[in-house]
């Protein structure tokens, strides 16, 4: 931590990206345990997602003969984009300086980025459940890509900027108001979050058999370092979306100043944060069930739904002059 | 006006005035008879929580007795009523498809719009988010007329015209801080006689054309017999 602290704050960017990848397996762990815990099971240990990344890379990885280079290089620019528009996200600190690449449509552009080639690697090969996996990953982010970008929007109207630092900064600084255009957002966000890193009411994580799966579907091909770079991106994608919407509705806790104390609270805060999160996570899929896929399109209008009304709520009664 | 010069408790009012938009969609969507009287039942009581909130801000005590009537009859009695109701016809596991929800969703969306546009030209009153409340009211006002116009089974038209009257109760809330006594005492109790009235043509309804899809009811007999 000193060594980081005297190479000043791009250590720091650097630092909070890496704990990017370290939390990404964590949350995952923690989540599984959280919902063995709920059926009665005792459950594998909570860093069992590390275990099986480090088995997953030590292995031989084995590609089909009709495999093209895009199958080969997807693992790596899907693991790249993900983490990139990661580490844009304030996770500890505001004032990094990565903060000004923090821009809310460039981490939207990010994430479809690897969403297209997680979707033409899913292609490539030619097999029928990848192909399958693929059209429904387009059909569910074509759905929740517009709802996110108008909840995105709606923060970027009251916070006068695209910027994550200064949408957190802002609502930190504004102290408690309670505006009803972030309560319609956070609505929209949860669900936008909840399909797009393939949880339970749209994709079911732990399934491998079922003709309904999504991103397994995917990566059904895929093994060895392929395989563990693909999952260990998801998993990146799913503590982005938890800190994503941890760190802009609930700011508090998270350092302005780049103090050893004030950092170190921000640690604290945020793994609690995304604790709370991944419980409530578990056992909302405990309790849901999953729904057909031809129910995800109406999931996602419920979703842009909220959304919007986040914004509506937000022109007519609170700028409304 | 700046949203945050506001104090926590007409913030909190905006809150729920929202909410209850909320759920005016919520009840032009659901599909489920029962959860839609649910939903409703959440309706009444925010409309209720709007009223004792700006009772508070208003330090006007007859609030408090409208908002005590308005949980009373619009978050309890009518929705048990229609409750027994639905369970009394057997429709109590009645689910009604929507022809196009997201095109519905879309028309709704643009009332809301447009009631803000109505109310636009309006001048401010003396309480700051007097004028924004109405755009809401309105909207929930015409939200519950939509509900009539696009569902087909009965009950959730009377949901419907109910919610209406919810979206007037909360423009004389928020605008006027509530009407006399006398006349909202006399409003809730057409409502509560207007549900029991509605009872009776429920039945009166299924009895004459075995189903409560009030479209049945522009067909004529004749053409069962051409289908012969």
């Amino acid at each position: 931590m000193d060594h980081f602290l005297n190479a000043g704050p791009w250590g720091l960017a650097l630092l909070q990206a890496l704990l990017y990848a370290a939390l990404g397996p964590l949350l995952v762990g923690w989540i599984r345990k959280v919902k063995a815990r709920l059926q009665n099971r005792r459950g594998a240990p909570i860093i069992q997602p590390y275990r099986d990344l480090w088995k997953l890379f030590a292995k031989e990885a084995r590609v089909a003969h009709t495999a093209s280079p895009v199958f080969r290089s997807a693992p790596y620019i899907v693991f790249v984009a993900t983490w990139l528009a990661a580490a844009t996200i304030p996770l500890v600190a505001t004032n990094l300086p990565t903060a000004a690449i923090a821009d809310l449509i460039a981490l939207v552009g990010l994430l479809a980025l690897a969403r297209f080639f997680l979707a033409l690697a899913g292609m490539d090969v030619g097999t029928a459940f990848g192909g399958m996996g693929a059209s429904r990953e387009m059909l569910v982010s074509a759905l929740a890509e517009p709802a996110m970008l108008v909840a995105v929007f709606t923060l970027a109207m009251t916070a006068h900027s695209t910027n994550l630092a200064s949408v957190v900064d802002y609502h930190l600084n504004s102290g408690l108001v309670l505006r009803p255009s972030f309560l319609f957002a956070l609505g929209g966000l949860l669900l936008v979050a909840l399909a797009e890193t393939g949880r339970i009411p749209v994709d079911n994580p732990a399934t491998h058999l079922e003709l309904t799966m999504i991103h397994e579907a995917m990566l059904l091909e895929y093994s060895g370092r392929h395989l563990g770079m693909m999952e260990w991106a998801a998993q990146i994608k799913l503590v982005l979306y938890g800190t994503l919407i941890v760190n802009i509705f609930f700011p508090w806790g998270i350092a302005q100043s780049l103090t050893p104390v004030a950092l170190g609270v921000a640690l604290a805060a945020i793994v609690i944060k995304l604790l709370i999160l991944g419980a409530a996570l578990a056992v909302g899929e405990t309790v849901l069930a999953k729904m057909r896929l031809f129910r995800a399109p109406a999931f996602l209008n419920l979703s842009l739904l909220l959304s919007l009304l986040g914004l509506l709520s937000h022109i007519i009664l609170e700028v409304g002059a | 006006m700046i949203f945050t010069s506001l104090s926590l408790l007409p913030q909190l009012v905006l809150m729920l005035a929202a909410l209850v938009l909320l759920t005016s969609f919520a009840l032009l969507s659901q599909a489920r008879l029962v959860s839609a009287i649910h939903v409703f039942a959440w309706q009444g009581a925010l409309v209720a929580a709007v009223t004792v909130v700006v009772a508070m801000t208003s330090h006007s005590h007859h609030l408090y007795f409208s908002g005590a009537l308005t949980l009373l009859l619009k978050a309890l009695l009518i929705p048990w009523m229609l409750h027994r109701l639905t369970r009394r016809l057997e429709l109590d596991r009645h689910v009604e498809s929507l022809g196009r929800p997201a095109l519905t969703m879309m028309a709704a969306v643009a009332l809301v719009v447009f009631s803000y546009w109505l109310v636009l030209p309006m001048i401010q009153q003396e309480q700051i988010f007097t004028r924004n409340i109405i755009a809401i009211s309105l909207a929930v006002l015409l939200i519950g007329l939509l509900t009539m116009v696009f569902r087909q089974q009965a009950v959730i038209q009377v949901l419907g015209f109910m919610s209406m009257e919810n979206g007037l109760f909360l423009a004389a809330v928020s605008a006027t801080s509530g009407m006399p006594m006398v006349v909202e005492l006399g409003v809730a109790f057409d409502v509560l006689v207007a549900m029991v009235l509605f009872g009776v043509f429920f039945f009166q309804i299924r009895e004459s054309i075995d189903s409560l899809d009030v479209d049945r009811l522009n067909r004529l007999t004749e053409t069962l017999e051409d289908g012969k």
